[in-house]
């Protein structure tokens, strides 16, 4: 029997070896066929962690830290991985209920997917973060806490021109072309936005190695692998932290800018834009908080004026107005105008002058000391009506180059995001609107900086820079020098240009500019500004203000303009100051102007100065318009919102006094009362952006 | 006795008491390196006997003495003990019924004060040597229907008690006998059909029902073709082809369906159906939420997709004993028992775990060769039933952790961690050890 076996026990071992060639060929197959499964062991086990550099920090002047870097943490959750956890002790350290913990995870899976990590809460307050940090690992693998740099703000100035950082939104990333992720932060506004590439300093990456519940257990490859960090690069400003700060105090409780610029460089010494905040409250875990509060303020604290804020010049327009005259050689130093009080050449008697006393123009430098609006409005006609050229049309459209190459109606360029260009109206405006009949008669308040004309603060400050200069200026910019800067580097190239703009004027008719802009502090409107033993130049400027609020054309208090350079000299720092809804130019604006300038000039301040400083921060000129506008936009608001959610809860507050206001919703008779009277205002009634011949304040 | 003494010294196979050493020494590296973490101090901890692997060295010392005292042993003492041991072993499985312990959600193990017991586990020496003892009965004529149902009676009987305590992969290595039965004249029509029945159910859990049908008639009609001939001779030739079409579709329809529902418990056939890559359509569940949990990664996949990456990112020559990245960072569940295959795949690649086939495979055709050298019909069946125990381990286990074979608690023979398997298989591979030292005589 065993004999015929045999062959059956070769069929045995032939099953053994079928078999086994079956097995090696499925190790074949996973081992050397297929590389996914290296793959796949690599995502098990490695885990790549973002190395977010330190912030590049911006130094003032005088080297000081106006921004530093601090590090805030962020518990982040991946969906996934989130298996037996004590949902209720974790509510309990967050401070939050359990269905806003289901509803942040349900957050978490749309946005990021469950099985990549997304915050969960970020910016957590210090003390959450160490209550977190001493029981994370009670949460088990789905949770983890990621460190992320903050900023600080040692001197607690400069919010406006600094700016703000925030998280990248899918517009960033789309148009990043993938190098921004989600999850980094960029910088949103002012110098963070603009040098953002600057300040970044560039991600590195670890390879950590996960085992099988997550957590991190060590450095892959020893680390052979992994990228450093680089840090972002510092930027060193023209900025003096002391001259910002004061400049802020001065103009706390008031709308207006401040614009301090360094003549010789085009430095920027100082911006302060009024409603100002402090720069803390816009980072780390404030920011949610803040920013919807900012943007539903009708004051608009956001705003940067300096840059945005587009006001008519009106006297301060002067200087330069002659400037265009004296470079066209249409009149010297020397020339006069007889002004008897009022500007009789066109007719209408319009405009009329603050001096009637015989002589008070007699030449330049006394036109300037005096403002006398006949002078620079007959100045301003003799341009137009240049014979050089054909028209008035062609006339006008030479004074506006001139003006674009002082830098008004065009961007100047700051290293600033979002300036906006003021407005020297093109031909075709006044073409359009006067049907092409029109001549240097009609728009000759050109020549007194009102009409059409508007310009920011910083385009005033610059056109002071040229007549310190005697004919050049260099682009206001903010940044000297970026550390370890290189030939890549080409940020700055353009503010180390000269911009020649003036070539026809001799230096002794812009001694007389200068020496009439003196008179006008010794002598003249802005006594108020006085420093002793600096010669100051100066100019003032109050232009009308109105609104049109109820349909109704309400005239507020005038804006305050003052702008000036000193010392005569050898000038070193020019301002300009503007203080809305406060009046003359020298009650408001040129002692802010002119304290400035002490502090900078002289380093430290009299006596009288530091208690004038006091009485300037405390003056709230905030215009009490902004109450009856911010009521109008909350109330209306209220009754959007009841519109749609039939949610009463805001209406109430705005139901007349004196009518049952009941527990449970509102009787319809109210919401009737307090619809009309809101719906007989009409939208358009409150943010009147119009072109028309109203100043309008942003 | 001093004959015997020589007899043994020269009778024993060195060859096989290598292949054991070398694959016990190969087990523990496996081990250390399955639960080695950095910064282990390796000697002290050996031998305190914490860890696995200072474990696993201790149960081969164990053995070692066993196996000892079993080289030791007259030969006779098995062939006259055979029955009794299978007796004590199927008392055993009884006893597990009411004095089972929950141990890991099976109910096959029994505590005994410090210690854990499988009597499944046991049963295997025990069978195999009273299938030995029946076989080897000259009054056995193995070519009667009669004989082989006995025979499979003595295989089966602990499969059908393990599996009412719920441990079905330990029964089905008793299926491996059938082995031995084919190599002492079982028709191999057993194999054959027992072989189809298996490409049935696969078929089945494969492919769309009706498609079967479709092909099972056409195949049936296409045999019907071709021998048309043999059938106008006797018709009772095509009633058997109808006959056997007619059980293949019951099967495929009716059978399958039923076991999977109610014999096969949820957690087994969710294994088999993961295998291939379906989705279970036996679950209770509707249907919308059979979708959702069948995307989902199952556990039962977790073990083999884990495995599979261990292995397959082991490349040709592997990452190094201590350097896998899954091993080390325990990806793979139960690697130290059930998937200590993977340590060799992503430690050594697959030259790694090509050289272990190979040894196994060595292994394996010693113990056939020393089989067939046996004058004894005892040894001879006794050795097959050896082979036929170690082929059906290392097969399935390594099968398992490639995702060839449904996850079944199988343990690689002297490799993976375990006292009890060790001490069992190393039992099994000395018995036959001794045996062969006597290979001359003829035993009763």
């Amino acid at each position: 029997m065993s004999v015929f076996n045999q062959s059956r026990s070769y069929i045995i071992r032939l099953i053994f070896v079928a078999v086994f060639i079956v097995i090696i060929a499925q190790l074949a197959n996973l081992q050397l066929v297929s590389g996914k499964y290296q793959q796949l062991a690599q995502e098990n086990a490695v885990f790549p962690k973002v190395i977010y550099p330190p912030r590049g920090i911006v130094f003032d002047r005088n080297n000081k830290a106006i921004v530093n870097n601090t590090l805030a943490f962020d518990l982040m959750v991946t969906p996934a991985e989130v298996k037996n956890v004590d949902t209720s002790y974790m509510c309990q350290l967050l401070e939050i209920d359990t269905a806003q913990f289901r509803q942040r995870i349900i957050n978490a899976i749309f946005r990021n997917g469950r099985y990549r990590p997304s915050a969960f809460e970020d910016l957590l307050s210090p003390e959450k973060y160490a209550r977190l940090q001493e029981n994370i690992w009670r949460f088990g693998s789905g949770f983890f806490l990621q460190e992320r740099p903050v900023r600080t703000y040692p001197f607690n100035a400069g919010a406006h021109f600094m700016g703000y950082i925030g998280e990248v939104d899918s517009g960033i990333i789309a148009r990043s072309h993938g190098f921004y992720r989600q999850g980094d932060f960029v910088g949103r506004s002012g110098l963070e936005g603009y040098y953002e590439k600057v300040l970044m300093g560039q991600r590195g990456i670890q390879y950590l190695i996960k085992d099988n519940k997550n957590r991190l257990v060590g450095n892959y490859e020893n680390g052979e692998l992994d990228t450093a960090a680089t840090a972002g690069r510092g930027l060193r400003t023209y900025v003096d932290i002391d001259i910002q700060q004061l400049a802020e105090k001065l103009m706390s409780n008031k709308v207006g800018a401040v614009v301090a610029i360094e003549p010789k460089t085009g430095g920027i010494i100082a911006m302060v834009s009024g409603p100002n905040f402090s720069p803390d409250i816009l980072t780390g875990y404030n920011f949610k908080k803040t920013y919807s509060k900012f943007v539903l303020d009708v004051s608009r604290p956001l705003l940067n004026r300096a840059i945005k804020g587009q006001y008519p010049p009106g006297s301060t327009f002067k200087p330069l107005g002659a400037l265009v005259a004296l470079d066209e050689g249409l009149i010297t130093s020397s020339y006069g105008y007889p002004c008897g009080g009022r500007y009789y050449a066109c007719g209408h008697g319009k405009p009329a002058c603050t001096h009637s006393n015989a002589g008070h123009a007699a030449n330049l430098r006394l036109a300037i000391a005096n403002s006398c609006n006949s002078y620079f409005a007959h100045v301003y006609r003799m341009a137009a009506d240049n014979p050089k050229y054909a028209n008035v049309k062609d006339g006008y459209e030479k004074w506006k180059e001139y003006m674009n190459a002082f830098g008004l109606g065009i961007r100047l360029g700051i290293d600033l995001p979002s300036e906006d260009r003021g407005n020297i109206p093109d031909t075709s405006d006044y073409n359009k609107e006067y049907r092409n009949v029109w001549n240097s008669c009609t728009n000759l308040t050109l020549g007194i900086g009102q009409d059409k004309m508007t310009a920011t603060p910083l385009q005033l400050a610059n056109a002071m820079c040229i007549i310190a200069n005697k004919g050049y200026y260099y682009i206001p910019h903010f940044v000297k020098a970026i550390d370890n800067e290189t030939k890549k580097d080409t940020l700055l190239n353009r503010y180390r240009q000269r911009h020649n703009v003036l070539t026809g004027i001799s230096d002794a008719d812009y001694e007389v500019v200068s020496l009439g802009m003196q008179d006008v502090v010794e002598r003249g409107t802005a006594v108020s500004a006085r420093i002793p033993g600096i010669n100051i130049c100066a100019k003032t400027g109050t232009a009308q203000n109105f609104r049109i609020i109820r349909r109704k054309r309400i005239e507020l208090n005038e804006n305050s303009m003052f702008v000036c350079f000193a010392p005569r000299e050898n000038p070193k720092i020019a301002i300009a100051v503007v203080v809305e809804n406060a009046g003359f130019g020298s009650t408001s604006a040129g002692p802010i102007a002119s304290l400035l300038l002490e502090k900078y000039l002289n380093d430290t301040l009299r006596a009288e100065s530091v208690k004038k400083i006091e009485e300037l921060a405390n003056k709230d000129l905030m215009p009490s318009i902004l109450k009856v506008e911010q009521h109008i936009a909350d109330s209306m608001r209220a009754v959007e919102w009841f519109r749609i959610t039939k949610d009463s809860s805001y209406i109430r507050k705005y139901t007349k006094p004196g009518s049952p206001a009941k527990k449970d919703s509102s009787t319809p008779k109210d919401q009737r009362i307090v619809k009309a009277q809101v719906e007989a205002l009409q939208p358009k009634d409150f943010f009147s952006f119009s072109k028309k011949r109203v100043t309008t304040n942003e | 006795m001093s004959r015997n003494n020589t007899g043994i010294s020269k009778g024993i196979d060195p060859l096989m008491i290598w292949l054991y050493l070398l694959l016990v020494g190969v087990g523990i590296l496996a081990i250390f390196a399955a639960t080695y973490r950095e910064g282990d101090p390796v000697i002290s901890s050996f031998f305190s006997f914490k860890t696995d692997y200072s474990k696993q060295f201790f149960f081969f010392v164990l053995a070692a003495i066993i196996g000892t005292f079993i080289l030791l042993t007259d030969s006779k003492f098995f062939t006259a003990t055979a029955n009794i041991w299978y007796a004590v072993g199927i008392f055993l499985l009884l006893l597990v019924f009411p004095f089972h312990s929950n141990v890991k959600g099976t109910e096959s193990i029994i505590r005994f004060g410090g210690f854990q017991f499988q009597p499944a586990e046991f049963c295997k020496v025990s069978v195999c040597l009273a299938l030995s003892k029946y076989l080897s009965r000259p009054d056995t004529d193995f070519t009667k229907g009669r004989s082989q149902l006995i025979a499979t009676g003595i295989a089966l009987l602990p499969a059908i008690l393990s599996i009412l305590q719920k441990e079905t992969g330990l029964a089905l290595v008793y299926f491996s006998f059938f082995l031995v039965m084919y190599r002492e004249g079982l028709s191999p029509m057993v194999l054959v059909i027992g072989f189809t029945i298996a490409v049935l159910v696969v078929a089945t859990i494969v492919m769309e029902p009706n498609t079967l049908a479709i092909i099972l008639t056409v195949i049936a009609g296409l045999v019907l073709f071709l021998m048309r001939r043999q059938i106008k001779r006797r018709k009772s030739v095509a009633i058997s082809i109808i006959f056997l079409w007619l059980i293949c579709v019951s099967i495929q329809r009716f059978a399958v369906p039923f076991i999977f529902k109610h014999v096969l418990q949820k957690h087994q056939v969710e294994r088999i159906f993961s295998l291939f890559g379906k989705d279970n359509p036996y679950s209770n569940l509707p249907a919308d939420v059979a979708n959702a949990s069948a995307k989902k990664e199952g556990v039962n996949d977790y073990n083999v997709k884990q495995s599979k990456i261990a292995i397959g990112s082991g490349g040709f020559l592997g990452k190094g004993l201590l350097s896998g990245t899954q091993t080390r960072y325990d990806f793979v569940p139960e690697q130290r028992t059930d998937f200590i295959f993977c340590t060799i795949g992503e430690g050594f690649g697959f030259v790694g775990t090509t050289v272990l086939l190979s040894i196994y495979l060595i292994l394996l055709f010693r113990i056939i060769i020393l089989a067939e050298r046996q004058r004894s019909v005892f040894s001879r069946c006794y050795a097959y039933g050896v082979a036929a125990v170690f082929f059906f381990h290392i097969c399935i286990n390594v099968c398992m952790t490639i995702g060839l074979a449904p996850v079944i608690g199988i343990p690689l023979p002297f490799i993976s961690y375990g006292g009890t398997a060790l001490l069992t298989f190393t039992i099994l591979l000395f018995i036959l050890i001794r045996l062969d030292a006597d290979r001359q005589m003829v035993l009763r």
